[in-house]
């Protein structure tokens, strides 16, 4: 996994509150078996006008002019402003997967699903959590100022804004930890091996029927 | 101190190890896997050189791709096909069970972990799937994640978790004849809202949930995701105990009495402590119909549409303005005057032999109303579809009018040809109402099994509590 440390990208206001899995990559592309190549299809149904299936060259689509990202000024933004419960629905990786290979480093939102939230640090993206009004702030000055930058620094946990001012914010400290390092969670898991051992074995001894094939 | 609620033993029992950052690992007992969610986790395992650690502790079915209908030629999609043929693949290698396409035995997930007995109370269970909490209706601990975790489950059989929350959702009283399961979660998302639940575990409890049959409570347990929880859980009793009983992945002779004794204590204890309670009355609970793109968006079938202008939240009434836009429908206009263009009968939610029962007591002797131009079930499983054909369900709903198909997600998420056109209202008895969730365009209203059945026949909602029911099959669904 690509570690996240600090970030300064152009910023795109998605201004809807109960984005869903299934809007960010709808499922018709969910049927490869790969984990890369999502980035065109990422919140595919507004951002055509045609109807997407995989396997059409994406290039030659007619896009949707009034949808956010497919407006010059946001062309290349790689943090993502959105509304609550942002990620609700299935529980889809390919959604982060979507956003990664879009180009996407980081999502701040007033709140997140909680499936979505946790696929987010395991594959490199940023999920932040801000209050209303600071959120609000943020929308307001993204649609105002063309070419609106954000510069996010995960070791200090702030995002400076163009002026200079700094928002502050919450990461939990083990997750914080593994995307700054770019760390592989199995290989984390893997080295309590005698834990998991031990606990396997009284667990045969507690239930089992759930070792017994 | 207070006493422990059900999910705070599930998290107690499995705990490997409480880590400094605030974390703990937590052993999975089994896994399901399909089709969509674990061919990345399977490559991921072979490109780091890892093997699975209790390849056993892993159950597999394709569903989401299938088709429903005649598979003696296989799946016409290609890019389906390859994604089936991928967990074949997947499965023939590393030795996994799993019931092919062509096994009586495949269905979705949800239905087959519970009707194998692979889904067992006192479990950690997890499926890359969302509806995974449908399995918290045995007093399991379920929950869906994501690919990356469906390989760390794989490769070390635990996964890093935070403990959740407690809520306890309480529903006392009676439901009334024609008011099911569904409607129960579906007024009860209506209540808390779709992120109500997000962080919390949460137990539905109360007279009305105890007198809930397994299959109404797995409804109940699965749409706790549509609450925003991913667990959702029901207490171990008689009744899950002998639903358990002699499936084929149950059990058996000293184990199994060794496992009741086990099982008897799972469920949360009278002192127990729960973060945030909500409560119903099941009096209080009218068959329910969504009218608009998310599962909080929800009415008693008796109401209106709702004006975005009453509404004082300025983010809510954007909300509604933009579902009825894209529902093409009139704020404060009835219920029952949306049209319909299709029914759709299936899903984790409600594909199991008591909502097909359900929705037959309606079916039978009425005929599909001729301004409907599909109206399909689809079994949950091949075993479902079996029983049903036993009995004589499939024969109601031929003769009504309606499609009988192979099992398997179909229009609950439209990944196989199964969907709807731009435009088209659907009655439906899945889970997801998004925008274009069951095909672009689509118009999704979601409704219980008997009052999808009801809309079918009369082409529009109705309030199913209002019509005549074949008594025996009416019968044998209230055995709850
Ligand atoms: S039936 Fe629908 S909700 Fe259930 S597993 Fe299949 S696609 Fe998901």
């Amino acid at each position: 996994m690509e570690a996240f440390t600090q970030h300064t990208g152009l910023v795109v206001p998605l201004d809807r509150s109960n984005v869903d899995t299934d809007a960010i990559i709808p499922k018709q592309f969910l049927k490869s078996i790969k984990r890369t190549g999502f980035g065109p299809n990422l919140f595919d149904e507004w951002r055509y006008l045609d109807h997407g299936e995989p396997g059409m060259d994406n290039s030659k689509r007619p896009l949707n002019p009034d949808f956010v990202m497919n407006k010059e000024r946001y062309k290349g933004a790689s943090i993502l402003l959105a509304r609550e419960n942002f990620g609700c629905g299935s529980s889809r990786e390919h959604a982060p997967w979507a956003l990664e290979d879009y180009g996407i480093k980081a999502v701040i939102a007033p709140s997140f699903a909680d499936i979505f939230f946790n696929n987010c640090f395991k594959n490199g993206i940023l999920p932040i959590v801000l209050d209303h009004a600071t959120m609000d702030a943020l929308f307001e000055q993204t649609e105002a100022n063309e070419g609106f930058k954000l510069d996010i620094d995960l070791g200090k946990q702030t995002i400076t804004m163009p002026n200079g001012d700094v928002i502050n914010f919450d990461v939990e400290p083990d997750r914080k930890h593994n995307l700054y390092n770019g760390l592989d969670d199995i290989g984390i898991t893997l080295k309590q091996e005698d834990a998991i051992t031990a606990y396997e074995q009284e667990r045969a001894k507690r239930a089992p029927w759930l070792f017994s094939s | 101190m207070a006493g422990k609620t059900l999910y705070d033993k599930l998290w107690q029992d499995h705990l490997v190890a409480e880590n400094e950052d605030g974390s703990a690992l937590i052993y999975i007992d089994r896994q399901l896997l399909h089709e969509v969610t674990s061919p990345q986790a399977f490559e991921g395992l072979k490109i780091a050189g890892r093997k699975p650690r209790r390849i056993e502790a892993n159950l597999a079915t394709p569903d989401h791709n299938v088709p429903t209908t005649d598979r003696t030629n296989g799946i016409a999609d290609p890019v389906s096909r390859i994604q089936v043929q991928t967990l074949d693949d997947n499965c023939d290698a590393y030795g996994v069970t799993e019931f092919k396409m062509d096994d009586v035995r495949q269905g979705i997930v949800h239905i087959v972990g519970p009707e194998q007995g692979y889904t067992l109370p006192g479990l950690t269970m997890v499926c890359g799937d969302s509806h995974t909490a449908t399995h918290g209706a045995f007093g399991a601990m379920a929950f869906g994640v994501g690919t990356s975790e469906v390989e760390h489950v794989l490769a070390t059989q635990c996964l890093r978790q935070k403990k959740m929350k407690n809520m306890l959702v309480r529903v006392d009283g009676k439901l009334g004849t024609g008011v099911t399961a569904k409607d129960v979660v579906l007024a009860v998302i209506g209540e808390i809202g779709t992120a109500g639940g997000n962080g919390h575990a949460i137990e539905f409890a109360g007279s009305a949930i105890e007198d809930l049959s397994m299959e109404g409570r797995m409804t109940i347990c699965n749409m706790a995701i549509e609450a925003g929880a991913r667990v959702g859980l029901v207490a171990v009793d008689d009744k899950t105990i002998e639903y358990v009983k002699g499936r084929p992945f149950a059990p058996k002779g000293e184990h199994w009495d060794m496992a009741v004794e086990a099982w008897k204590d799972l469920h949360s204890d009278a002192d127990a402590e729960f973060d945030r309670v909500v409560e119903l009355k099941a009096e209080d609970i009218i068959p329910q119909v969504t009218w608009g793109t998310s599962p909080e968006m929800v009415k008693p079938v008796t109401d209106n549409i709702p004006n975005p202008d009453k509404e004082t939240n300025a983010v809510k009434k954007e909300g509604i303005e933009r579902a009825l836009l894209y529902m093409d429908m009139k704020a404060e206009t009835p219920i029952t005057s949306i049209p319909l263009d299709k029914v759709f009968i299936g899903s984790c939610t409600n594909a199991r032999i008591e909502d097909l029962r359900e929705a037959a007591a309606v079916a039978k002797g009425r005929k599909v109303a001729s301004s409907i131009k599909q109206a399909m079930v689809v079994p949950g499983s091949g075993l479902v579809k079996e029983q049903a054909e036993a009995e004589g369900l499939d024969k109601i709903f031929v003769e009504a009018g309606f499609e009988w198909r192979e099992p398997g997600c179909s229009m609950c998420l439209a990944m196989n040809a199964d969907r709807l056109e731009s435009g088209e209202h659907c009655a439906s008895t899945s889970n997801r109402n998004f925008e274009g969730r069951q095909g672009q365009g689509g118009r999704t209203h979601l409704v219980s099994p008997a009052m999808a059945a009801a809309a079918a026949v009369h082409g529009h909602f109705v309030d199913v509590r209002e019509l005549e029911l074949d008594k025996e099959l009416a019968n044998v669904s209230e055995v709850h």
